[in-house]
Order: structure tokens, then sequence, then C-alpha cells
């Protein structure tokens, strides 16, 4: 009877305020997009940062037999002990947290993947196998530590140079955290706006049931009573947002970001999943019943006062 | 003075001492409203026992809805005590006063009917509020309807009704929970006079259930009818109470 009876007053309260909460609706529906596809970007550059990190590496070159004065290489081409010091060092327990796999390219592989990668051109022709050490590739734990190594092999004899990537990926990672933040900032303004309208609406909606709330109060019905048709009001819109956010999220990746990501920029982008959706999904509902019953609080406590 | 044990004031040994067999007590209430110039309920001193009709008369502002309200906990006295069934109510915490509230039934001059209801859910309107069961309210309502006159009309809207119809609705609302106490606020203070009459019966027999019953009002013709307790206000004192008196005194 009681559910039954609340129910009711709910459906009458939606009738009868029909605008607003359509304007609820749609606010809700618009921050709550803002606000995941802010968790979705988070998402995608995660997954690209472990794609980009799965391939950078740091490679150490070692002294090739023709060189000249450079890096650590006085006494001519590295020799076999020269070079075991360094790995010994990369596989050393005090480097272990940092370091994954260390895999040795020897002169002749090196000069032959040269070849290949520069065939027809004329470097390809001025090489030689001489001029060409090997090289160490480090694969790290976490690339962003690239400096350990550097600083641990950087100036042992027979080291040519270190070479890392990062110079590749810094400063990508470096616009996706400012595009991250600048999402952010935009879906909290607009979670603010929700808060004002919802909190806006439910005022609207209690002047208007004025006659029945002070009716309920003559008769002693409890507060909880009294205010829980306005908060599962709010409630409803707000999940009824949430739910086309969700919707228009799936919609937007799945049939349009998804092929033209791949189009355009499959490299740089890496696959979007519009199965993410599902993932933020779940934060949004509870956004918009956090949102709603914030509002419904604030909005409330004056309103039914003894 | 003070009295012995204030703070044991709802234990029964404490009622006893002093309210005898009465639901409605004021010591020495004032009540000066934030914005009021004098005091609306100026140091009074009113004892109503239990199942009592009661009468209260004076010149429009003398403070007779401000009493009824301050036994409503609408307003709270500004000094004084006033306890209603037993209880303390200027002590009484809000959160409590929903339950309270339950004990008592009031009726004012407009009525205040839900436009959107028919007449039989504006009465079950009171109970679904408080959350009575389903069955409780297919048996209460027909039955006050008959109390107050309207069998027959559970149906209507509120509009489709004459003004004494209305009333007579707003009273089975508030007696529809069987209330200790109903207040009345010039109930008839928009009806012509024979419709009055009937309003009056119909409060006449509520009391008769056993209801204890105030009614402030203007009504010289219903009040002279005889027979009931009258108290009148001017400025927020009591100038008379007889127990079985005429509007405008001894006539
Ligand atoms: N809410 C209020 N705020 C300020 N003054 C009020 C309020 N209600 C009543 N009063 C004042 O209190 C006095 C008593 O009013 P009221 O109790 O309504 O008298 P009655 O019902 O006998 O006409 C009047 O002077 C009135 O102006
Ligand atoms: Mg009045």
């Amino acid at each position: 009877m009681r559910i039954r009876f609340v129910l009711a007053e709910i459906f009458h309260g939606f009738r009868r305020n029909l605008t607003m909460i359509s304007a609820v609706i749609l606010v809700t529906f618009v921050s709550l997009s803002a606000v995941g596809a802010a968790l979705m970007l988070q998402l995608q550059v995660d997954r690209l940062k472990g794609a980009w990190y799965d391939k950078v590496e740091v490679q150490v070159w070692l002294c090739p037999a023709e060189v000249q004065d450079e890096g650590n290489c006085a006494a001519g081409a590295v020799t076999a002990d020269q070079q075991q010091a360094v790995e010994d060092r990369l596989n050393s327990s005090e480097l272990a947290p940092y370091v994954d796999e260390v895999t040795v390219e020897t002169k002749e592989e090196v000069y032959q993947s040269f070849q290949d990668r520069f065939s027809g051109s004329y470097l390809a022709e001025e090489v030689t196998q001489d001029s060409l050490g090997p090289v160490l590739h480090v694969k790290m734990s976490d690339p962003t530590n690239f400096e350990v190594v550097t600083d641990a092999v950087g100036t042992m004899p027979g080291v040519l140079e270190t070479y890392d990537q990062s110079d590749l990926f810094e400063p990508l990672f470096d616009v996706l955290a400012k595009v991250r933040l600048a999402a952010l900032a935009i879906a909290l303004v607009l979670a603010l706006a929700a808060i004002l309208l919802i909190t806006t609406t439910i005022r609207l909606s209690a002047l208007s049931r004025q006659r029945e709330t002070s009716i309920m109060k003559l008769v002693g019905a409890s507060n909880i009573f009294i205010q829980l048709p306005f908060m599962l009001e709010g409630a409803v819109a707000a999940l009824l947002g949430s739910a086309l956010a969700v919707g228009a999220l799936w919609g937007v990746t799945r049939f349009w970001l998804a092929d033209w990501v791949q189009a355009n920029f499959d490299l740089l982008m890496g696959q979007i999943n519009p199965m993410d959706v599902f993932k933020v999904a779940p934060w949004l509902v509870l956004a918009a019943v956090v949102l709603a019953g914030f509002s419904s609080a604030l909005t409330l406590r004056r309103f039914t006062k003894v | 003075m003070t009295w012995p044990g204030d703070a044991l004031v709802t234990s029964p040994t404490a009622q006893k001492g002093q309210q005898r067999s009465a639901v409605i007590t004021f010591e020495n209430v004032t009540k000066i409203y934030a914005r009021g110039a004098r005091p609306a309920l100026d140091g009074l001193s009113l004892e109503i026992p239990r199942g009592q009709f009661c009468f209260l008369v004076g010149a429009s502002g003398s403070g007779k809805s401000t009493l009824l309200s301050v036994v409503l906990r609408e307003e709270r006295a500004t000094s004084g005590k006033v306890y209603v069934l037993g209880q303390d109510i200027t002590r009484m915490p809000s959160r409590r006063i929903p339950r309270f509230r339950r004990q008592i039934g009031a009726v004012f001059q407009d009525f205040r009917l839900l436009e959107g209801k028919n007449v039989f859910d504006n009465v079950a309107f009171a109970m679904q509020v408080i959350g009575r069961p389903r069955h409780a309210i297919m048996r209460s309502v027909p039955d006050v309807l008959k109390l107050v006159g309207l069998g027959g009309k559970e149906k209507r809207m509120p509009h489709e009704l004459s003004g004494g119809e209305q009333q007579r609705v707003a009273i089975a609302r508030a007696a529809v929970n069987r209330p200790r106490i109903l207040l009345a606020d010039e109930p008839t203070g928009n009806l012509d006079p024979r419709t009055s009459e009937g309003i009056m019966t119909v409060l006449e027999r509520v009391n008769q259930t056993g209801t204890t019953v105030v009614m402030a009002t203007h009504d010289v013709g219903l009040v002279d009818r005889g027979g009931h307790r009258v108290v009148e206000l001017v400025e927020g004192r009591i100038v008379r109470d007889e127990s079985s008196g005429y509007y405008g005194g001894d006539a």
C-alpha cells in the first residue's frame, strides 16, 4: 500500500512538472556524458600507455671497431669482458626491479637490420660491419625509469652511448594529460549545473505540492514519508539521464569514433573499445544517484521543517 | 512558581498531580511572534478535560488561532508550559512531533482539500501518509464518511460539492484516524447559518465518540444553542470562562 501510494505520488509529480523533469533528465544526460567521456579518455590513455610502454626500450650501444673519440671508447672496440661487465650490471639484483629483460644483438645482427631498414639508401652502402657495435636492448618494467639504467651503465668502459625513447612519448603523454584534465574540468562544471537544476526542480515541485505536504504535516506524516516522493522523483530523473548518457556514449564510440579513429589515427590512438562504456556505466549511475540525493538533501531539509 | 519534578512531566504520577483528566493544559502561556508587537497569547492558563466540547470566542486577533496552533505545535509557546495528552509539548523534540500529531485532528475555515482527489481519496490520504494498511483504510473511510453524513458521495470531486459538504470531508479526514482531540478553527466561517448547523451537528457527533473538541468561532447562533463551555479571549487573555455559556456572556 505504502509503496503503491508513493509511486502514485511520484507519477503525479512527473506529470505536473514535465518540463522541469525533462530539463533535469537532459542536464544530467549532458553532464554525465561529459563525465563518462572523461573517464573513457582516462581508460584509453591507460591502454595507450600500456601499448607504447611495451614497445619502448633503452638501448645500450657498445663501441664498434671503427670509432672516433666518442663515449667511453678510448680503447677501440668493446671487449668481451667489457660487454660481459655491462650485461652483468644490467642483470644485477640492484637493477632487477627496473629491468624486465636484456637481449643482445650482435654487431652482425645490427648490421643486417641496418641493411634491411635502409636498403637502397646511401647510408646502407656507407656503413660497414666495423662501424657498428653490438647493441643491448633493455626492456623496462616502467619505461619512465630509464634514467636508472642510463646512469648505471652510461659511463662504463666499452659503452658508446645509451639511447632511450622517452623523447618520443613524453610530449604525447603531456598533451593527453592536459586533454584529460580539461575534460574533467568541463565534466565538473556540468555536474554543478546538474546539481543546481535538480535542486531548483525539487524546490518547484515541493512548492507546487505545498497543499499536500501541509496536510501531510497536519495529520502527522513522518518527514521521510513527506520527502520520499520528491527524492525519488529526483533520483528517477537523474537515473534516466544517466541511462541516456550511457546509451549515447556507447552509440558514439561504437558507430562513429571507433571507425573514425581506425581510419585516421590507428597508430597513434590504438583501438577504441565501445565496451569501455560499460566499465564507466556503473560510475555514471552512481554519480546520478549521488547528484540527486545531494540535491534533495540540500533542498528538502528546510522545506519539511515541522 | 516552579513545579516539582519538571523533568518527570511525562511520568504518570507527575501527570496525575498536575492535570487530572485534562487533555490540554496551558500554564501561564505567552506567545510573541517574531514580528508581533504585542503578545498573541498573554500569560494564558487553561484546562480542557477529556471529552469536553469547548468554544473559543473573541474578536479577530484575540489569539484563538494562535492558541490552536500552539496545541498542534505548529507554533511554539514563547514561555509557559503546554501539556497535551500528558506530554509537555514545549519540550518535545521535532522528530517526535509527527507521531504526536496523529492523535489530533484539525479543520479550518478554508477546508484545505486536495482538488485532484475525490472524497474517498481525500479522507484516505490522512491514513495513507501515516502508513496505515489498505484493509484499515477500506474499513475506516466509509464509516467516517457515514458519520459526517457523506455516505454515497465517495466518488465526488471537491469542486462538485457544496461548501458544507467540503467541510464535512475535511472533518472526516480529521476524524478518520480516531484522534483524541479535534481542533476546529472557524469551521463555519464560510458557510450560511443552516449549513453551519449541520456542521455543528457533525462536530457534536464526533465529540460523542469520545473526542475532545475545541472550536474557535464567531458564530453567535451556534454558541448560543447552549450546552457547551465558552472561553472568551481578549488580546490573548481569558476574560470569561463559563461551563455552559453564550456568545456574548450572560444574556
Ligand atoms: N504568523 C504570525 N506572525 C505575526 N503575528 C501573527 C501571526 N499570526 C497571528 N499573529 C498576530 O497574533 C495575534 C492573534 O492572532 P490570531 O491568533 O490569528 O487571532 P484570531 O484567530 O483570534 O483572529 C494578532 O495580533 C495577529 O496579528
Ligand atoms: Mg483566527
